[in-house]
């Protein structure tokens, strides 16, 4: 029997935990989880962490690499066991105030495309879309089934010291990671079932469904049963692993560009060995610029030659719209809250990281004074690059920072830096706590939907506040369970798991 | 079926098939050396005859020696019938289309392209090669069972049959080409070393022991040709593999072209009269045959696979 984990030497210095809320006190909602894991112990939690990792090996669940031979590896999924665990009544709160966020943000992204009325009324300085990279001339005037663009949305929220939960930033794009929640969930379930017996978290397992009724919505012929595509750039790309269990679990055909042509009656067909078929609607993984030769880069051949006409013709549905990702930049994230009250005229319910805009005199002058103590980010970078950290920077950085920002103020935004909460997590010699980030998705068509949780990213080394899986972070399986907690679990809701986990693996 | 991932899988099967036959060839080769006298063996050329790439290989390499004839055949990534190259790209067709093919079917391969690269120095070493090559032998039957056993059999299945029959339709007859090519001048005191030699046509193929059971006569050049050619119920013969790609083409939609395509190429081969042909007649022989096996390939590529990319428009000055 291994020594029993001691709560009470558990301290996350500063920083909000999202299961201990001081030096041996649960919170709520986690009593019993940290009872259950404290009297594993930590022999016995690491063994379990063990069969974790062997388990994700079997299961094939990875994620690509480049290896320096120039090749492509798939490396092991990185995950932690101890699960992340929100209250149900904080989650539904939270889950309203993503779907405000991505409903006021397809609205935008319409009205950037039709009558531009946000810039007509001035909430939205013109200057921000003129110098933004990620507008699509060519999708002026397109009416999307639906009036939708954002139809799976990925937003980043991370909890600060005092609790309060903010949107760090919209994905609009491409964004990646809802397999592994699934997966962590599975995973979960094989190596520490116990833990299942106290708790009933909400289920995780029909998001690939969800996804699958939110695309059948967009079909242009709705009175067949739609013939629905995932466009993968192919196994190069990082998140392939993804793309093909997202098309295994929806039994969508998981295509790359070369299967795919627009022919002469401006409809998508697959080449299939029966010939052409034609496609409704395709989930697409790949980029706006190398969506289509024709409209895009010319030289691109992760494409098919004229889906643009074909989109724009309403013959085929295109998930995310191209364009949406304008809605992407970071400078647009600042206006978010305006964005919402102009739109939806309400107050946003989940806030902002308060938000530095360069482009105004007044926050410019504050930021190049307060650049040491500030995080710098350029509006269209994604994965972390070209980010100034205040408080880690040399003075040389903070000057170079100081002289591109002056040069293109609107170009760059600045945050305080955040203190991401963390979560308990197994480490070599016990139990430490470590930040995470969450990321929910958000679907949207006829309806609106949000992922249970969502993927928990956590920075696994010591002290670091970096989730990105390439660069050493991990994940963990994400809980929403209700607090109304019965002290013993009743026989039926036990069943349920039971039964679920068994149809599950 | 998605036109790509049918052509996946039937070049994942060729692949597959093109490991194991040149497992075969190397070994039989090399144990058909220690029975011959050294004066009259024909070496290692052959080998790279039967490959087709001795233009490569001459680039490459100053002799056709041992050490550089089995390098080139296992381990060499510039040749593309190479077993590393063969098992590389077998690997890469199979991780595009894993949702089709059972995942132990996937995770046997991976194991055989590990085992392959990394013990690739033992493999090349006259002590190690034999363990190395039938290891590989084995896996790729372990493979093919796997893949039998385990897969739907639907369409895609069809195509894995495809891609293995017209490899093993191919390699047998090269074998048999270049076996017969080679021998020995018809002098009297040779023949013993000639039989060996038509035994070890016979083992590159595992037919020794069927051709003894199915036709019951000595190993001589007539049968022989007959057993590896005409055959309908070795698995490893001509004709056998024509009849199962039939049947696969007779599943598969729109498939009149190809048919009438397989219908000459059978044809042609049931009205070979192999024993009365010289080494120059068998030599045309196999080369129409394989005309026609290129030709019927052709044939399914273009019916049903992914048009090849058109070639870049020129550049608008």
């Amino acid at each position: 029997m291994s020594q029993e984990i001691d709560w009470a030497q558990y301290a996350s210095d500063g920083f909000y935990d999202e299961l201990v809320a001081a030096p041996g006190e649960p919170r709520a909602v986690a009593r019993t989880l940290l009872a259950d894991i404290g009297a594993l112990g930590a022999e016995e939690l690491a063994a379990r962490q063990e069969a974790a990792d062997v388990s994700i090996k079997e299961m094939g669940i990875s994620f690509t690499v480049y290896s320096e031979e120039g090749g492509a590896i798939d490396r092991a999924w990185p995950f932690d066991v101890v699960p992340r665990v929100i209250p149900q009544r904080e989650w539904q709160r939270v889950e309203a105030g993503l779907k405000q966020r991505v409903q006021a943000l397809n609205l935008f992204i319409n009205d950037l495309y039709h009558d531009q009325k946000i810039l007509a009324d001035g909430v939205l300085p013109r200057e921000v879309l003129a110098k933004s990279i990620n507008f699509r001339e060519q999708c002026m005037g397109v009416d999307p089934p639906l009036g939708i663009w954002a139809h799976v949305c990925g937003s980043d929220l991370v909890r600060d010291a005092d609790g309060t939960i903010y949107v760090l930033e919209d994905n609009l794009r491409v964004p990646s990671g809802v397999s592994y929640m699934l997966e962590n969930r599975l995973v979960t379930k094989r190596v520490l079932p116990e833990l299942f017996e106290h708790y009933a978290p909400l289920p995780v397992d029909d998001y690939p469904s969800q996804l699958f009724d939110t695309l059948a919505a967009l079909s242009p012929r709705p009175a067949d049963y739609p013939e629905v595509a995932v466009l993968s750039p192919g196994i190069y790309n990082s998140a392939y692993f993804e793309h093909s269990y997202l098309a295994q679990q929806m039994g969508a055909e998981l295509v790359e560009g070369r299967d795919l042509f627009v022919d002469d009656d401006d409809c998508c067909y697959m080449r299939t060995i029966d010939g052409p078929a034609r496609v409704d609607v395709i989930y697409r993984r790949v980029d706006d610029l190398f969506l289509d030769p024709e409209a895009f880069l010319p030289d691109s051949t992760l494409g098919v030659p004229g889906l643009m006409r074909a989109w724009k013709a309403g013959n085929v549905a295109l998930a995310n719209a191209p364009g949406a990702g304008v809605a992407d930049d970071k400078v647009v994230y600042a206006f978010v809250p305006e964005i919402i009250r102009y739109y939806l005229d309400q107050d946003p319910i989940i806030p902002n990281v308060p938000t530095y805009r360069c482009m105004e005199p007044d926050a410019l002058k504050y930021v190049l004074e307060h650049l040491h103590e500030l995080v710098v980010k350029p509006a269209n970078e994604s994965g972390g690059y070209g980010m100034l950290v205040g408080p880690a920077s040399t003075a040389a950085e903070r000057e170079a920072f100081a002289e591109a920002i002056k040069k293109d103020p609107r170009n760059y935004i600045a945050q305080p830096t955040l203190k991401l909460s963390t979560v308990p997590t197994v480490v070599k010699k016990g139990i430490e706590p470590r930040h995470v980030d969450l990321r929910p998705f958000i679907l949207s068509a006829d309806r609106q939907q949000v992922t249970t949780g969502g993927l928990t990213r956590v920075a696994l080394r010591k002290g670091s506040l970096v989730v990105n899986s390439s660069q050493g972070g991990g994940s963990k399986d994400t809980w929403v369970v209700s607090e109304d907690l019965p002290s013993e679990p009743l026989a039926s809701s036990r069943d349920a798991a039971e039964r679920l986990s068994q149809t599950q693996d | 079926m998605l036109s790509r991932v049918a052509e996946n899988i039937y070049w994942l099967a060729r692949y597959i098939e093109r490991v194991e036959d040149t497992a075969r060839l190397v070994s039989v080769n090399a144990n058909l050396l220690l029975d011959l006298p050294r004066g009259i063996a024909p070496g290692w050329k052959p080998l790279i005859d039967i490959s087709g790439a001795n233009e490569l290989f001459e680039e490459h390499y100053k002799d056709y020696g041992e050490r550089q004839v089995v390098r080139f055949l296992l381990g060499d990534r510039r040749h593309c019938g190479s077993i590393i190259s063969a098992l590389t790209a077998a690997r890469e067709n199979c991780r595009t289309i894993r949702d089709i093919v059972p995942r132990e079917a996937w995770e046997q391969l991976n194991g055989l392209f590990l085992f392959a690269s990394e013990h690739l120095q033992q493999g090349s070493t006259k002590s190690g090669r034999h363990r190395y090559l039938r290891e590989m032998i084995a896996s790729v039957q372990g493979l093919n069972g796997l893949l039998d056993g385990t897969m739907l059999h639907d369409q895609g299945y069809e195509f894995l049959r495809l891609g293995r029959y017209l490899e093993r339709a191919d390699m047998t007859s090269r074998i048999a080409d270049v076996r017969s090519a080679t021998l020995l001048p018809e002098a009297d005191e040779l023949r013993p070393f000639d039989t060996i030699q038509w035994v070890s046509v016979l083992k590159s193929l595992t037919a020794y022991q069927m051709y003894r059971r199915s036709e019951q006569i000595r190993v001589q050049r007539g049968p022989v040709l007959r057993f590896i050619f005409h055959s309908d119920s070795f698995p490893r013969a001509v004709r056998y593999c024509m009849e199962t790609v039939r049947a696969g083409l007779e599943r598969l939609p729109r498939n009149e072209s190809a048919l009438r395509t397989l219908g000459r190429l059978a044809r042609s081969l049931d009205a070979a009269h192999l024993e009365s042909l010289s080494h120059t007649e068998l030599h045309d022989f196999v080369d129409e045959l394989q005309a026609g096996i290129a030709q019927l390939h052709q044939e399914i590529a273009t019916t049903w696979f992914l048009p090849l990319p058109e070639p870049p428009a020129a550049e608008a000055d």
